[in-house]
C-alpha cells in the first residue's frame, strides 16, 4: 500500500498524463483550477510543473453542494476566484479525491455560471470508484479499492501525503 | 423587551446552534456574527461574476412582508433571494388583506399554506417578526427587515462588513454614532454587533433628547457636541432623523441640528484622518449631512448598499439550511 500513496511518483503520472492529452487535442494554453481544499494544493504543483504562465483559479462549490437542504450551509464557505474569464478556454479541472462524482458535478456547475468554456479536462490524483453519477476522470493518478471502514484523504500543503485510515481508529500516515 | 430578547435568542437558533430565524443581534456570539460576514464575503464573489446567481435556495418560495414602507431593504432582500434562486413574492401588507379586515395571523397562515418557506417582515411595532417566529408560523423561517424601535439587524450587519472591509476588523475600532439614536432600531443591532465583535468604543453622539434613557446599559459611552465626540475615531454612522417616529417637540429645528450635528468637511476633520462615513439611507442632504461628505472619498455609503446584497444572501441561506436541518429532525423525532 505505501507504494500506492506516493503522491510525487502520482503527481509524475498526473503531469504525464496531462501533457499526453492536451497533445492529442491540441490544446496550447489550458488554464487550472482546483477544487478546495486539496485540489487547490494539486492546482498549485501542476501549475509550476505544466509551466502555465496565467495563475491558477480556485473553486469552492459549497453553494452549488446538493445536500444543502439536509445539512444546511457549509459554515467554512469561502469565495472562489477565478482570475480568467472561462469563456471559449479549456479547462483543467483538479481534484484530490474522487468517488460519488457529486462535487465534480457541483464544480462544472459552477464553472459554467464564469462563462462557457470551451471544453473540461478533469484530473483527480486518487479515484475510489463508487461512482453514483456519470462522470469519469480523464487523468488519474491511481485508482483505490476501499474497504467500507477505510477513509483517504489528502494532507497538505507541505508536504503533501495521502492519509489512509480505518474509520473510529488511529490515522495511519501513508508516505 | 428584556422578555422578549431573552426568547429571540433560544428561537432564532436551532439544535445544532444553526441560525433558523434572524430576528436580532442580541444574544448571537462573535462566532456566529463572524460566520455570517464570512459567509457574505463569498456572496460578494457570486455578485461580480457573470452569472449572478448560486443554486442554493431553488425551489424555496421566500414572501416579503413589508407593514412598512422601504425601498432599499426592500429590493436588496428581493435580489439577495432571487440570486439565492429562490422564488419571491412581495406583499405590501398595508395595501392588502389587512385593509379588508383579516388579522395579521390569518393572513400569515394563509402565506405558510401557499408553501412560503421564509418570510422577511418589517413592521412598525417592536417584536412582530419574534411573535410571528413564535407564535404563528413557526415552521418558516422568520428574518428581521426593521421591527419598530426595536432591530434591524442585516442593516447592522451589512455595516459590520463594510467596517471589516475597509478597516481589516474590529479590534482597537472606535466607531462614532451620530443623530437619532433613541428612535433607531439600526443603531440598537449597531451597538450590539459592535460590542460582540470587539470593537474598543462605540460612541453615540446625540443631543440628550434623541438618547434613549437607558443609554448606559447598552455598552456606549456619550458625547454631546461633534468636537468631542469625533476625537480619535475610525468610522462615522451618520443616522436618519426619523421625524415620522418623532412626536411632540424633541429638536428646536432642523437648521439648528445640522448646524450642531451634521456632518460636515469641517467636523469632518475632528476624526482620525482615515476615518469612514457610513449613513443607513435614507440620507437627509442638509439635515444630517452635507452633499460633499456623503459623496466625498471617505464616504462607503454606496459600498453599505452593495454589501446589503450580500449580508442578506449569507443570512437567507444561513436561516434556510437551520431551519430544514431543524425540520429534518423533527421528523425523525416523531418516526
Amino acid at each position: 500500500m505505501t507504494a500506492l500513496l506516493n503522491v510525487d511518483a502520482l503527481l509524475d503520472d498526473l503531469e504525464q498524463g496531462l501533457r499526453r492529452l492536451l497533445k492529442e487535442r491540441g490544446i496550447e494554453r489550458p488554464v487550472l483550477i482546483g477544487i478546495r481544499t486539496g485540489g487547490v494544493w494539486l492546482a498549485d504543483i501542476l501549475h509550476k510543473r505544466l509551466g502555465l504562465d496565467e495563475p491558477f483559479g480556485e473553486l469552492d462549490i459549497s453553494f452549488y453542494r446538493d445536500d444543502f437542504s439536509r445539512i444546511g450551509l457549509n459554515p467554512k464557505v469561502r469565495p472562489s476566484h477565478l482570475p480568467f474569464e472561462t469563456e471559449d478556454r479549456h479547462i483543467i479541472l483538479v481534484d484530490d479525491v474522487i468517488m460519488s462524482g457529486r462535487t465534480i458535478r457541483a464544480a462544472m456547475n459552477e464553472i459554467f455560471d464564469y462563462g462557457r468554456p470551451a471544453g473540461i479536462i478533469l484530473a483527480t490524483l486518487i479515484d475510489l470508484g463508487a461512482r453514483e453519477l456519470p462522470i469519469q476522470p480523464d487523468v488519474v493518478g491511481q485508482t483505490l479499492t476501499l474497504k467500507a471502514n477505510e477513509r483517504v484523504k489528502l494532507k497538505g500543503p507541505d508536504p503533501l501525503s495521502v492519509e489512509l485510515r480505518q474509520a473510529d481508529a488511529t490515522p495511519a500516515k501513508g508516505a | 423587551m428584556t422578555t422578549t430578547d431573552a426568547s429571540a435568542r433560544a428561537l432564532q437558533l436551532n439544535e445544532q446552534g444553526q441560525l433558523r430565524h434572524f430576528l436580532t443581534i442580541d444574544g448571537l456570539d462573535r462566532e456566529l456574527l463572524t460566520r455570517i460576514l464570512d459567509t457574505a464575503d463569498s456572496f460578494i464573489e457570486v455578485g461580480e461574476r457573470r452569472i449572478k446567481k448560486v443554486p442554493l435556495l431553488r425551489g424555496c418560495t421566500v414572501v416579503n412582508l413589508f407593514f412598512e414602507s422601504s425601498t432599499r431593504t426592500r429590493s436588496t432582500f428581493e435580489l439577495a433571494a432571487k440570486r439565492l434562486s429562490a422564488d419571491v413574492l412581495n406583499l405590501d401588507i398595508s395595501t392588502s388583506a389587512t385593509s379588508k379586515g383579516e388579522s395579521l395571523s390569518d393572513t400569515l397562515l394563509n402565506l405558510e399554506a401557499m408553501a412560503s418557506d421564509m418570510f422577511v417582515v418589517r413592521h412598525s411595532r417592536s417584536g412582530a417578526p419574534h411573535f410571528i417566529a413564535q407564535s404563528v408560523t413557526p415552521g418558516v423561517a422568520i428574518i428581521n427587515a426593521g421591527d419598530g424601535r426595536h432591530a434591524h439587524p442585516t442593516q447592522a450587519m451589512l455595516d459590520m462588513l463594510t467596517i471589516r472591509q475597509h478597516k481589516g476588523g474590529f479590534e482597537g475600532l472606535k466607531v462614532a454614532i451620530v443623530g437619532d439614536i433613541l428612535h433607531s432600531r439600526v443603531a440598537r443591532s449597531q451597538i450590539q454587533a459592535l460590542n460582540v465583535l470587539g470593537a474598543e468604543e462605540v460612541r453615540l453622539i446625540a443631543p440628550s433628547t434623541l438618547l434613549p434613557t437607558d443609554v448606559e446599559s447598552l455598552g456606549c459611552s456619550v458625547a454631546y457636541d461633534m468636537r468631542s465626540g469625533l476625537k480619535d475615531i475610525d468610522v462615522i454612522i451618520m443616522l436618519r432623523l426619523q421625524r415620522e417616529r418623532m412626536e411632540g417637540a424633541l429638536l428646536p429645528s432642523e437648521r439648528e441640528f445640522y448646524k450642531v450635528y451634521g456632518l460636515n468637511t469641517e467636523k469632518l476633520a475632528y476624526a482620525k484622518p482615515d476615518a469612514i462615513v457610513m449613513h443607513p439611507g435614507p440620507i437627509n442632504r442638509g439635515v444630517e449631512i452635507e452633499s460633499a461628505v456623503a459623496d466625498g472619498p471617505r464616504s462607503v455609503i454606496l459600498n453599505q448598499v452593495t454589501n446589503g446584497i450580500a449580508i442578506r444572501m449569507a443570512v437567507m441561506s444561513m436561516a434556510m439550511g437551520g431551519q430544514r436541518a431543524q425540520r429534518g429532525q423533527d421528523a425523525e423525532g416523531q418516526a
